[in-house]
């Protein structure tokens, strides 16, 4: 978005309040056409920031409840049927966004271009597939206890491969991430236990029966699975708003903006890197173990490198930086191929294109917005807005002292 | 506090209010510091530095004393830079030690030199870009804060209070350095000139002992130069020590009380701003050798 614009109005303002002073002092020559660039999904970022809190939370919830009902309402245009079971393209949707969401802390915020993350991905599907499938010869625990046991497990992974290869940058840390996906892919395959690809069959999955007596929770019954990844995609998401504006955000964007310079103003730039790997990791871990409980079969297969691109892709598509840009990108991704079978085979080709219109036309994704920072900058920046004001209303009056200004 | 009341009020242009002792007392330092006022706060001893075959920094020694302005001037290539970089941690000296309050300063890692009260802006600015000027300041406050990440992802109770006091105190900073009215601006888009105060803004919020200033003037016209310089001096006025890395030998002599000249990496005079005006190797080092109507 914000890459070619010209001065930014000040976020929190009231719309009508911003035009009107943009009227009277003049626009500056970069913004109206700044403004018309942004198209389709336009201001909406900044048109949201704008909002006051009461209508955020309104339409917030407008939206949430819109999305739990997604798979009961089934709407026409948008469903993937007769081609896909539309519940469970539904759970695919949220498993990707969750994906793109855990990923985009680590490329989005603090700027580390990981292309192995398919690999936490994996660990999370084999911590849910050994310790709940009959196949394995692991202690058995309960498939929900596997959600946080999975997220512990790929968090330690997190920190593994964090630890010796952060001290890269660029594109020296991305190769060795590409290989961190091979090794996981390659390890499942040469590692007994691990079943390569024979794998591992029914999964558990949460408990209940409904009134046949078929599990609530069935491979083909998409959407209480659906529920429950969406559930934990909006706890995942209130989480990671929290870090944002906070010091924890700050210190992320701060190394993704200038890696030297944060560690000149005392952010321990190593420790943070770490943490956003670990954060990473762990949400991909659980999304692992979402996708697989849903499934219920996990071997070797799956995890290709080509999907890990894919996931990139999704991120950078919907908008690196913007959790709610990298849930649009992740489900997105998803959603395509399942909506339109016949294309589903050129799927890379067809986001491959997309990539590339997406960094010519709008090159900080579909939903760039910009990440708030600070728990309470709202109050401060009004204040601004309000001082500001009275000053440009005082070089209104006595237009000699404008020029001063 | 007359001076710096008189002072603040040469940059009124970009704050009508100016900074008045309310925002000047905001923006004070918050810590204790063991050493006491005109002692020396930091020692260089026999600092070398080495690159290669090069000799960037020969054996330079010089203190600064807690509450002065030190000067740290020299022609291009004399190796001011490369002094700075060596105190702050960027790099490793290859002989000598930098002591801060007489702790040794060697082989600390850069973000702790800047917790230990070593502050410095950047020679061609380092802003982050795609954060606003209160956000750029408030990761400097950050260095002081204690909140952890599961804190932050909790919401507990300190971090809430690091978030509200981080916001008062960043406004204050940028109140001081003149540019509050841009506080929701990206970094980026601010103007040249704000972009070098929100530097020493976001430098001073990391409450250093000494500010380290690497040329805050360059690219500056003569006026706001004169206004740079009032700035410092109101910076030192509230309490801080700052070494000034300057180009321009005629600024910096306004402002400073003590000045260290390098060449070619040696120190080769060492104070006060009138003495090193008739210093003949200075003149020499900076205008060649002088000829008879230029003396």
């Amino acid at each position: 978005m914000s890459m070619v614009d010209g001065p930014t109005p000040l976020h929190t303002a009231k719309a009508d309040q911003a035009a009107e002073d943009r009227e009277a002092v003049g626009t500056p020559p970069g913004s109206s056409a700044a403004v018309r660039r942004k198209g389709w999904f336009g201001g909406l970022g900044e048109k949201w920031q704008e909002l006051p809190r009461q209508k955020q939370w309104a339409v917030l919830i407008i939206v949430v409840v819109l999305a739990y009902l997604l798979p009961v309402i089934n709407p026409p245009l948008i469903s993937t049927e007769p081609g896909n079971d539309f519940p469970l393209a539904c759970q695919t949707m949220a498993v990707w966004a969750l994906v793109a969401v855990g990923l985009n802390v680590v490329i989005g915020y603090a700027g580390l271009l990981d292309l192995g993350y398919i690999a936490f991905f994996a660990v999370g599907s084999y911590v849910a597939a050994m310790l709940t499938s009959p196949d394995s010869t692991f202690l058995k625990i309960p498939y929900l206890w596997t959600i946080p046991v999975a997220m512990a497990v790929t968090m330690f992974f997190g920190v593994l491969l964090g630890v010796p290869t952060l001290r890269l940058r660029g594109d020296y840390l991305a190769i060795v991430t590409l290989g961190f996906g091979e090794i996981v892919r390659i390890l499942a395959t040469i590692i007994p236990a691990m079943k390569g690809q024979v794998g591992f069959q029914n999964l558990g999955h949460p408990p209940g029966l409904d009134a046949h007596g078929v599990p609530i929770f069935a491979n083909s019954n998409g959407t209480p699975w659906y529920w429950l990844t969406l559930t934990i995609l909006i706890i995942v998401l209130l989480l990671a708003g929290n870090l944002e504006r906070s010091r924890v955000g700050r210190n992320w964007i701060a190394i993704r903006e200038d890696e030297d310079a944060a560690e000149t103003m005392g952010v321990p730039t190593f420790k943070y890197k770490v943490w956003a790997f670990a954060i990473g990791a762990g949400i991909g871990g659980m999304s692992g173990a979402l996708m697989s409980g849903q499934v219920g079969f996990v071997n070797n297969q799956k995890f290709d490198v080509v999907t890990s691109v894919l996931f990139v892709a999704a991120v950078v598509l919907g908008g690196a930086g913007n959790k709610v840009g990298a849930i649009l990108g992740g489900a997105l991704v998803a959603y395509i191929p399942l909506r339109f079978t016949a294309i589903a085979d050129y799927k890379y080709l067809i986001f491959g294109l997309a990539l590339c219109l997406i960094m010519i036309f709008r090159s900080h994704g579909l939903l760039a917005a910009r990440q708030q920072l600070l728990a309470y900058g709202r109050h401060a920046y009004n204040e601004v807005k309000a001082r500001t004001d009275a000053k440009s209303a005082k070089a209104k009056a006595a237009p000699g002292k404008e020029a001063s200004l | 506090m007359s001076e710096s009341n008189e002072t603040s009020g040469r940059h009124a242009d970009v704050d009508i209010a100016g900074v008045d002792t309310v925002v000047a007392e905001a923006a004070a330092p918050e810590r204790d510091i063991a050493v006491k006022v005109g002692d020396d706060l930091v020692e260089v001893k026999n600092l070398t530095m080495r690159f290669g075959g090069l000799l960037a920094l020969d054996d330079i020694s010089f203190t600064i004393k807690r509450g002065e302005i030190l000067g740290l001037i020299g022609p291009n290539g004399a190796g001011k830079t490369t002094c700075f970089n060596a105190m702050t941690g960027v790099y490793k000296p290859t002989s000598g030690q930098v002591l801060l309050e007489g702790r040794v300063l060697n082989g600390v890692k850069q973000h702790k030199i800047t917790r230990a009260g070593l502050a410095r802006t950047f020679q061609n600015i380092r802003l982050f870009g795609e954060m606003t000027a209160l956000e750029n300041v408030v990761v400097g406050l950050d260095a002081r804060h204690k909140t952890s990440v599961i804190g932050a992802l909790l919401r507990l109770p300190r971090h809430t209070r690091e978030e509200k006091s981080a916001i008062e105190r960043g406004m204050a900073l940028l109140e001081f350095v003149g540019i509050a009215d841009q506080a929701a601006t990206l970094s980026r888009h601010l103007p040249y000139g704000s972009q070098r105060r929100l530097e020493i803004a976001r430098a001073l919020a990391t409450d250093p002992k000494v500010l380290c200033l690497d040329e805050p003037a360059a690219g500056f016209n003569p006026a706001e130069k004169e206004e740079l310089m009032q700035l410092i001096r109101t910076i030192r006025d509230d309490g801080y020590t700052v070494l000034l890395i300057e180009h321009d030998m005629k600024l910096v002599m306004g402002v400073t009380d003590r000045i260290v000249v390098l060449e070619f990496g040696k120190k080769i005079a060492d104070n006060v701003p009138s003495v090193i005006r008739e210093d003949p190797k200075v003149i020499s080092a900076y205008l060649g050798e002088p000829e008879d109507d230029f003396a």
